[in-house]
């Protein structure tokens, strides 16, 4: 293996791709921490409930030429509104108990969905194909990076964007930070503090689902993505910030890229590498490097 | 402890001790795990139920206990019970050196932090083939000549377990046990009446972490292996689902959740393969209508119907 230049930039292309993937669920994990402050396990099996969904909406669409794109639209949605069902119905009883009972309730949804999963879909691993516009590898430097790469490279901002816009430029955008600051002050004026709740939710299972729907392509759709991900979507949380927009992103790109390059320098090592910057964040900086410190006792 | 409680316990510890006597062979492996998982659950409940400290990363402990006990044994040939005494204490220094940074966080960012210590520990023991086998893990741990029956080890394991009891009971129904549970009602006001908050908690954490070890080595030895998932993070929700089944505000709580949790592994995995769907589901019923675990339950219902009498 040569440590040239282009081979490099290969890497990091590729561990920013990955950056762009995890950033798309540590978001949705971190704006439901910051408002209804809870740590989302299940956030994971909707990535993956995602995935699975793309590949079902896309043998459904199987003759159609846009079918990936159909996909990636519809999927997302349906595993959102699933997430809404469970916060409307479920969740929402267990609000005011202690924070273990609401981490727990969501790992309770990590094994249930899993093996719900398991019993629809079976154990065997699916793949879906690329939309034909993004089939191939464009040269850089002399060596190959898939076309898709470059669309996910280009979707993870926009969409970092967009979601930026909503929440600094919007009325709901306002009304969830509103709520992640003092929710009993908002509902105290006349916002109803519970419906925000379950759109944030569906927010963040959206992004979650999206995030799936994408990576499908990029990867086989298999049982046990839920923990993958999940585990390395919290330490992008943390090590950013929790609740913190932007500590989300530069987390995720921390993440992406130490994971790739650390495995051109220690392969073995290259996932405890992960672990220690998240312990040296929570010893230094327990909120995160771009989170703010919490003050008020909620 | 009142007369009743010390009599039943005492009463089922026999009935426990008699099962090579009467029961089937299912029966004595089945009580070992779950008194090797009871004690797991009961090291944790220490940190959960007594100081208010909610660990996610106790199977670092166990990990480590485990891999301690199983690397002695194969690699230096040491006795078993040496190895086991080494584990405990290997663990109490691990939870030494991690808790040391851990007492430093409150409440999400504590358990967090332990979380990712405890991923540290896995890591290792996934990724240093040379040391732990990697994915294989390290296999054919044998019985110790004095030990070379599943009812001699079944013995041992009872005498460990209940000695470990004892000393768990004594540690929290002392003065140092006191202030623990005074530092889980209000850490604040603990500080002020001169308490140091943080070195009761660190205390805590070893004591725990010595006991978690202890467990992981009699695991090691009961599986005659070790793998690297004991250390995995879903060990450490499994064992807290343990305690919090079985009600954490009890003393024996842990224990009788280690129990049902076990026995209905072992029940469901003869007809279906999705324990885990099972698992969810009790631990939603458990979350939804029976808050305070099976002991605390049953503790309300008989509070209430001696206030009715």
């Amino acid at each position: 293996m040569s440590y040239d230049l282009p081979f490099i930039t290969i890497q990091i292309l590729t561990g920013l791709t990955n950056a762009m993937f995890i950033f798309l669920i540590a978001s949705g994990l971190s704006v439901i921490f910051g408002v209804q402050g809870i740590i989302n396990f299940a956030h994971g099996s909707f990535y993956m409930l995602g995935a699975y969904m793309t590949h079902q909406c896309v043998s459904l669409f199987i003759h159609s030429p846009h079918r990936f794109w159909a996909a990636v639209v519809l999927a997302p949605v349906v595993v959102a509104l699933f997430g809404g069902l469970i916060e409307r119905f479920l969740l929402r009883r267990l609000y005011g108990r202690e924070e273990l009972t609401q981490l727990l309730f969501t790992y309770a949804l990590v094994l249930i969905l899993g093996d719900v999963i398991r019993i629809f879909w079976g154990i065997e691993q699916f793949s879906v194909s690329r939309p034909p516009v993004l089939k191939g590898a464009v040269e850089i430097f002399g060596q190959f990076f898939p076309k898709y790469n470059i669309f996910i490279l280009i979707m993870g901002p926009c969409v970092a964007f967009l979601f930026w816009f909503f929440m600094l430029r919007t009325r709901w955008g306002r009304m969830i930070r509103a709520a992640a600051q003092d929710r009993e002050t908002l509902n105290a004026l006349g916002v109803n503090v519970n419906r925000l709740f379950t759109v944030v939710f569906i927010l963040g299972t959206w992004l979650a689902a999206l995030g799936g729907a994408l990576v499908a392509p990029a990867t086989s759709i298999k049982p046990g993505m839920d923990i993958d991900v999940i585990i390395t979507a919290f330490v992008v949380v943390v090590i950013g910030g929790l609740g913190s927009f932007w500590g989300t992103f530069l987390g995720s790109i921390i993440v992406g890229i130490v994971y790739s390059l650390g495995i051109l320098v220690f392969p073995r090592l290259s996932i405890v590498f992960i672990y220690v910057i998240m312990i040296l964040v929570l010893i230094i900086r327990p909120w995160g490097l771009l989170g703010r410190p919490l003050t008020l006792e909620r | 402890m009142t007369k009743i409680e010390k009599w039943t316990v005492l009463a089922i510890l026999i009935i426990i001790a008699l099962i090579p006597v009467y029961g089937s062979r299912f029966f004595v492996f089945l009580f070992t795990d779950i008194l090797i998982f009871g004690l797991f659950a009961l090291s944790l409940n220490l940190l959960l139920g007594y100081t208010g400290l909610v660990s996610f990363g106790h199977a670092a402990y166990f990990g480590i206990g485990a891999y301690t006990c199983a690397l002695l044994i194969k690699k230096a040939g040491i006795d078993f019970m040496l190895s086991l005494l080494a584990a405990g204490l290997f663990g109490a220094v691990g939870a030494l050196l991690i808790g040391f940074f851990c007492v430093r966080l409150t409440k999400i960012y504590f358990a967090m932090l332990t979380l990712a210590f405890s991923q540290i520990i896995w890591a290792i023991a996934f990724k240093w083939n040379a040391l732990t086998g990697g994915d294989n893990g390290i296999m054919g741990i044998d019985f110790p000549p004095y030990l070379d029956s599943k009812v001699k080890f079944f013995y041992f394991v009872l005498v460990v377990f209940t000695t470990s009891l004892i000393i768990l009971r004594t540690i929290v129904n002392s003065p140092f046990g006191r202030v623990l549970v005074a530092i889980r009602e209000n850490p604040a006001r603990t500080e002020f009446i001169g308490i140091n908050v943080k070195r009761f908690q660190l205390l805590a954490f070893i004591i725990s972490g010595f006991f978690a070890s202890v467990s992981g080595g009699l695991f090691c030895m009961f599986n005659h292996s070790v793998f690297p998932s004991f250390c995995n993070w879903s060990m450490s929700a499994e064992v807290l689902i343990m305690a919090l089944l079985g009600g954490i505000y009890n003393f024996f709580g842990p224990v009788i959740g280690a129990g049902l949790l076990l026995y209905l592994r072992m029940e469901s995995t003869s007809f279906t393969a999705y324990w885990p769907l099972i698992l969810g589901t009790i631990l939603c019923l458990l979350l939804f209508f029976f808050p305070g675990g099976i002991a605390g339950f049953v503790q309300d219902r008989f509070q209430k119907w001696r206030a009715a009498k």
